[in-house]
């Protein structure tokens, strides 16, 4: 176990360092000269020259990499060319939107696709297990920003359930906040519960043929007692996998989610500044997106491995 | 003495049985049908479509569907809705198959060489990992704000997203073909690795990187189509789904069919790749070859 954990964290290390080389280089291939976005088009060749050395670009290129990654380790990410606002507070104030959105569709999702999966292996071969199956097709076929789109005319405008935009700190009040989340949180969740409902299925299909199984049906369990207790046991390993799998999706799903609601999140930030060709943001957002998705990524196999002992071998997953 | 023969299975001997069993799945069928309509549609498009994609007749702003001239309507500057959609479909499907040639091009090998020489595999994966530590969007962020959104570029963060699954999907097979018999044998015959990945290991992945193929397409026109949606993707004029429901989100309660009709289209497209991907991948199976 311990051996298992320590690969894979040097494994994430690695994959952090090469990941924080991506951003750096590929921001640097960014048009345009940042000191000259920082002083201005009338800028004179010595005040160019003075925000070259203050930003260290007359530097080796190592060592500009090293003082980068300094930086980012303190949580300095300098400041917006647009606005001048730091970094730091600007992610500070749209992040926990995304973390709440996200989160919530996560419940949504893994609810509504586990309970559609045990369905559909409850009535294998009746209507219930087609109504499912169709189900999940059309979560994986249509696009989630067409159902936002729709949803927002039909739920929102035309018949007032939820409200079509703006957001409402769940911080300040609770109720209208999750209220003002739900239909954001239910258009993103949608492919994720299809994803999560066919492999609750499969494995779950898997499992009830299992020796075990028999064995405990032989011993008198009832079908449904045999489903809850090894069935579901079974499948929570794979709702677990297919969230760390699914992560790249929700993330890029929450940025579109965002636009149709409009709601102030990471996502906007996101946008905002790639229209605005804000790099230090955009570096800032990048990096961000990319160690959260590691180490979530870690934290889904650490917990993979404590659900499933069998996964514990030689660091292979 | 008694000879045994080890035969390489292949494909081929496969071929009639999984037609057959593609053929007697309904809901393969329907795929196929839907991927066939959509396909001739795309291939057609400039010589159906009643006007240009970028047409714009200011006098005929916001028709209803099923107008004379306008069977789908028009939008806000009176451009034919069911012209755009036509041509939309098109470049969606030139963006899916560019990037599913991306993953395949570039996947399929690095897979190969990961399953079969141990040595690289700890490298491969790491790659694998880093790629899979972008989402596409932030990719396609990346590369739109280095050399501006376009076709190529969505097409190629599309594509780049998909290449570490395919790599492990190639890499599986990869590592349980290398261990059957027919490949045991031909090591005994001294056949070169080179040889074997050829002739031995990769006919028998090619199954698997089809399906694989059919996963990746529909997420890609999907993903083309936030992107377009976004504005990081296609630019206009050149018609794209996506636009055209960011378009139509501007007028969504005026004019909510030009909304619909475009993202129906990407339904009719994803649902048949995934349709017909899903009887593929049965028929492929060689466990269900028993089945009836």
């Amino acid at each position: 176990m311990l051996n298992y954990l320590a690969t894979r964290l040097w494994q994430s290390i690695v994959t952090l360092i090469l990941a924080s080389m991506v951003v750096f280089f590929g921001v640097r291939q960014l048009p345009g000269d940042p000191a000259l976005a920082m002083a201005g088009e009338e800028a004179t060749p010595e005040r160019l020259a003075a925000i070259r050395e203050q930003l260290g670009l007359n530097e080796s290129i190592i060592t500009q990499y090293v003082k980068f990654v300094g930086n980012m380790v303190r949580g300095d990410f300098g400041q917006s060319t647009r606005t001048g606002a730091q970094v730091t507070d600007l992610v500070a104030a749209t992040l926990p939107v995304t973390l709440w959105l996200s989160a919530y569709a996560i419940v949504v999702a893994v609810i509504v696709g586990v309970l559609l999966g045990v369905i559909a292996e409850r009535f294998r071969g009746r209507w219930p297990e087609w109504m499912a199956n169709a189900l999940a097709l059309i979560g994986l076929s249509v696009p989630n920003f067409w159902l936002g789109i729709l949803a927002i005319l039909y739920l929102a405008v035309a018949f007032g359930l939820f409200p079509a935009s703006g957001y409402v700190p769940i911080s300040r009040d609770p109720f209208q906040g999750i209220y003002h989340l739900t239909l954001p949180a239910i258009i993103l969740g949608t492919s994720l519960a299809a994803v999560i409902m066919r492999q609750t299925r499969a494995s779950m299909i898997e499992t009830m043929k299992t020796d075990f199984v028999r064995t405990a049906r032989a011993k008198g369990l009832s079908r449904p007692r045999v489903l809850f207790r090894y069935g579901l046991r079974n499948s929570l390993i794979v709702v677990v996998t297919i969230i760390g799998l699914q992560l790249g999706g929700l993330i890029s799903g929450a940025v579109v989610t965002e636009r149709i609601f409009a709601l102030p999140g990471f996502g906007k930030l996101t946008l905002d500044a790639v229209f605005t060709r804000d790099y230090p943001v955009i570096q800032a957002v990048v990096l961000l997106i990319t160690v959260g998705y590691i180490l979530i990524n870690l934290a889904v196999d650490i917990l993979y491995s404590v659900i499933n002992p069998r996964i514990r071998v030689g660091g292979k997953s | 003495m008694t000879v045994v023969e080890i035969r390489n299975p292949g494909l081929g001997s496969a071929r009639g049985r999984i037609w057959r069993s593609l053929l007697r799945s309904p809901l393969g069928l329907t795929g196929g049908v839907m991927l066939a309509i959509v396909m001739v549609l795309g291939l057609i498009a400039p010589l159906i479509a009643p006007y240009g994609p970028a047409e714009v007749h200011f006098d005929a702003p916001f028709q209803a569907p099923g107008t004379i001239g306008y069977i789908l309507g028009t939008d806000d500057l009176g451009r034919d809705i069911f012209s755009r959609m036509l041509f939309g479909i098109q470049v969606s499907l030139q963006v899916g198959f560019l990037s599913v040639l991306l993953a395949v091009a570039v996947g399929t090998p690095l897979g190969l060489l990961a399953g079969y020489w141990r040595g690289l595999d700890g490298i491969i994966s790491r790659l694998t990992d880093v790629t899979l530590a972008f989402p596409f969007l932030i990719i396609a962020v990346g590369l739109s704000a280095i050399s501006g959104p376009s076709l190529t570029n969505a097409a190629i963060a599309l594509g780049i997203a998909q290449i570490p699954t395919m790599i492990r999907v190639v890499r599986g097979e990869t590592l349980r073909i290398r261990e059957t018999d027919f490949v045991l044998g031909a090591k005994t015959m001294d056949a070169s690795g080179v040889r074997i990945i050829f002739s031995h290991i990769l006919p028998n992945a090619v199954s698997a990187i089809i399906v694989q193929a059919t996963v990746i397409m529909p997420v890609a026109v999907i993903g083309e189509a936030l992107l377009s949606f976004l504005g990081l993707g296609i630019q206009p004029p050149t018609p794209s789904l996506g636009i055209m429901l960011s378009d139509a989100q501007q007028y969504i309660s005026r004019a909510p069919t030009a909304a619909i009709f475009p993202g129906l289209a990407i339904v009719l497209i994803c649902l048949g790749f995934n349709l017909f991907g899903d009887a593929l991948r049965d028929a492929l199976d060689p466990t269900n070859a028993s089945r009836k």
